[in-house]
């Protein structure tokens, strides 16, 4: 599991993140310290019987519709809206 | 005063709920400015409240202080993130709160926290610290922080808060008064601003233990609305509760009592411990094997979780929006920049890390499979004891600001509640005398009760004994 160098800004463009340079230099040296830590799971000797713990799926419910929140408490809290519906900025480039 | 004590006192006609909540909204006016632990509070919608309460329910008119990532109708979920900061109100009831208001409780109070619950000290809420009550230059512990520490200062009679890595257990051991997180999908979870999905856990913090339990009790049960809330009955946690520990068989991990423990830590948990024997139960040394990999799993899952759980928050839908973006992507970045703090930051970077191609199998999932095993460790362990006692936390409260540039530290000292979060299982803190540390003395120390899944009613059974013996 020995870690590669983080890339922290790639890391934070992949996360939607606009960090500063004080923030990536900060953050460069708190992970490099956690990872390090995180690596010990590397020298566990797995049972090969252990699976992952999240390999079953968890219940879904009934596929049927049913009554969600109406559209004026969905708006209630939206930045932007207009005409019933949240408004975003361009989303779709010039040709 | 406890919430039962306060029901009997309504019954008894010696005071009212709208008294009560008067005189709380006056503690608060009076007291919270030190402490810090309320964000806000609605007298006025309580008040309206009140005078509807139905005395006859299980919780009529009894005041519940709420942790800011619980929604509650009309009311903001701040999450102690500058991205809710504004622009939100809740559009729904939580289930758990729409179950507190059926057996007739006011929400009253939105309790401050780390923001998004990321953290161990409420030093990470965007608005402002809260302070432990015991010794005002010392943390509370975290994330449900301001919950602890209300019903600590007597700005609350209870509180309900969330853990995904002992946030409700933790800081009730530092404040001194009891903290519950049920056994994962004992309670829903529908309604709470998810953290970490496979770990969250919503539970009470209370004065008592029959507090705890009356709230579980409420709250507690199937929803249809979580497709991992368990669909199993909900015993009577009362019913057995005085029965004592006579027969118990109480499993002591000798890894939970190595290095690292703070003297008066060890010396209280250790004389509550022989207390119990006193009493009758069987004391049983026991391993868990894999107890010191449980944070270093943990800091793979819980972020790995939470930045896929956050990027909900982009600007567009609810909350922090930045003004003239260039582009939609624009907005996301410039969003999340100027709503996020710094360990949300850093968390969802850790996230992102571990996930990603390439990372995926060597982090995620190997924390997985070392999950399974400290899962597996509790199962074996399960099979010769009851309950598993040891300390909530290493040491007593900590000074404010002492692990700013160091959060590893910070991570470190949850090795002991994080464990019952990945396995499922359910956990609890009960006040368990006092102990001197880094220059102040009379500091809370908790114990810590672990029960195997669904294990609840044993839990308080041996909480109550060990608070009798307070």
């Amino acid at each position: 599991m020995p870690h590669d160098h983080i890339d922290v800004c790639y890391l934070a463009k992949l996360a939607r993140l606009d960090l500063t340079e004080a923030e990536v230099a900060v953050f460069q040296t708190q992970l490099e310290a956690i990872l390090g830590h995180v690596e010990s799971l590397s020298a566990i000797d797995l049972p090969d019987d252990i699976k992952a713990a999240d390999s079953r799926l968890g219940p879904l419910r009934d596929d049927k519709p049913h009554i969600s929140l109406p559209p004026e408490a969905v708006l209630l809290n939206a930045p932007d809206q207009a005409q019933s519906q949240i408004r975003v900025p361009k989303v779709v480039a010039d040709a | 005063m406890s919430l039962t004590s306060l029901r009997r006192r309504y019954l008894n006609g010696e005071t009212t709920p709208s008294e009560v909540i008067a005189k709380l909204a006056e503690e608060i006016a009076s007291r919270d400015p030190k402490t810090g632990a309320y964000l806000s509070h609605d007298l006025d919608h309580a008040l309206k409240a009140v005078a509807q309460a139905d005395l006859s329910k299980p919780l009529g008119g009894l005041p519940i202080a709420i942790k800011d990532n619980i929604n509650t109708l009309g009311q903001p979920c701040t999450c102690g993130s500058q991205f809710l900061s504004k622009n939100y109100t809740s559009p729904y009831d939580a289930t758990v709160i729409r179950k507190l208001k059926e057996a007739g409780a006011i929400p009253f109070g939105r309790m401050n926290m780390d923001e998004f619950a990321m953290g161990s000290a409420t030093e990470n809420s965007a608005f402002q610290n809260t302070r432990n009550p015991h010794d005002h230059d010392r943390i509370p512990g975290g994330s449900s922080g301001g919950s602890a520490a209300a019903v600590a200062d007597g700005t609350a009679f209870a509180a309900l808060g969330s853990d995904t890595g002992g946030s409700i257990r933790q800081p009730a051991s530092h404040c001194g008064v009891v903290g519950l997180k049920p056994t994962y999908g004992r309670v829903s979870r529908f309604g709470l601003v998810a953290f970490a999905s496979s770990l969250d856990q919503i539970g009470p913090l209370t004065r008592t233990v029959d507090d705890a339990a009356l709230i579980l009790q409420t709250i507690a049960g199937h929803d249809p609305q979580d497709s991992t809330s368990l669909d199993a009955p909900v015993p009577d946690y009362s019913a057995e509760i005085d029965l004592g520990v006579k027969g118990l068989r109480i499993g002591i991990p000798k890894e939970y009592f190595g290095e690292g423990i703070h003297p008066g830590v060890r010396e209280n948990v250790g004389y509550r411990i022989k207390q119990l024997e006193g009493l009758g139960a069987e004391i049983i040394p026991i391993s868990l094997p894999h107890t010191a990999h449980a944070v270093a799993t943990y800091y793979v899952i819980a972020p790995a979780e939470a930045s896929s759980n956050l990027s909900r928050f982009d600007g567009i839908r609810y909350g922090n929006r930045a003004p003239n973006p260039d582009d939609i992507i624009d907005l996301y970045h410039q969003s999340r920049e100027l709503g996020f703090g710094p360990e949300v930051k850093r968390r969802i970077i850790l996230g992102t890390y571990v996930l990603s191609s390439g990372y995926y199998d060597a982090y995620y999932t190997r924390a997985q499979k070392v999950r399974a095993l400290i899962t597996r460790d509790f199962k074996k362990a399960f099979e010769m004891v009851d309950v598993i006692l040891s300390p909530v936390a290493p040491t007593p409260a900590r000074k404010i600001g002492a692990c700013a540039e160091d959060p590893l530290q910070d991570y470190l000292a949850d090795i002991f509640t994080i464990p019952a979060n990945l396995a499922g299982i359910p956990g609890m803190s009960v006040p368990c005398g006092t102990a001197s540390f880094d220059g102040s003395d009379n500091l809370p120390v908790g114990l810590q009760i672990l029960a195997p899944h669904l294990g609840e009613a044993i839990m308080l059974r041996v909480a109550k004994a060990a608070e009798g013996l307070a």
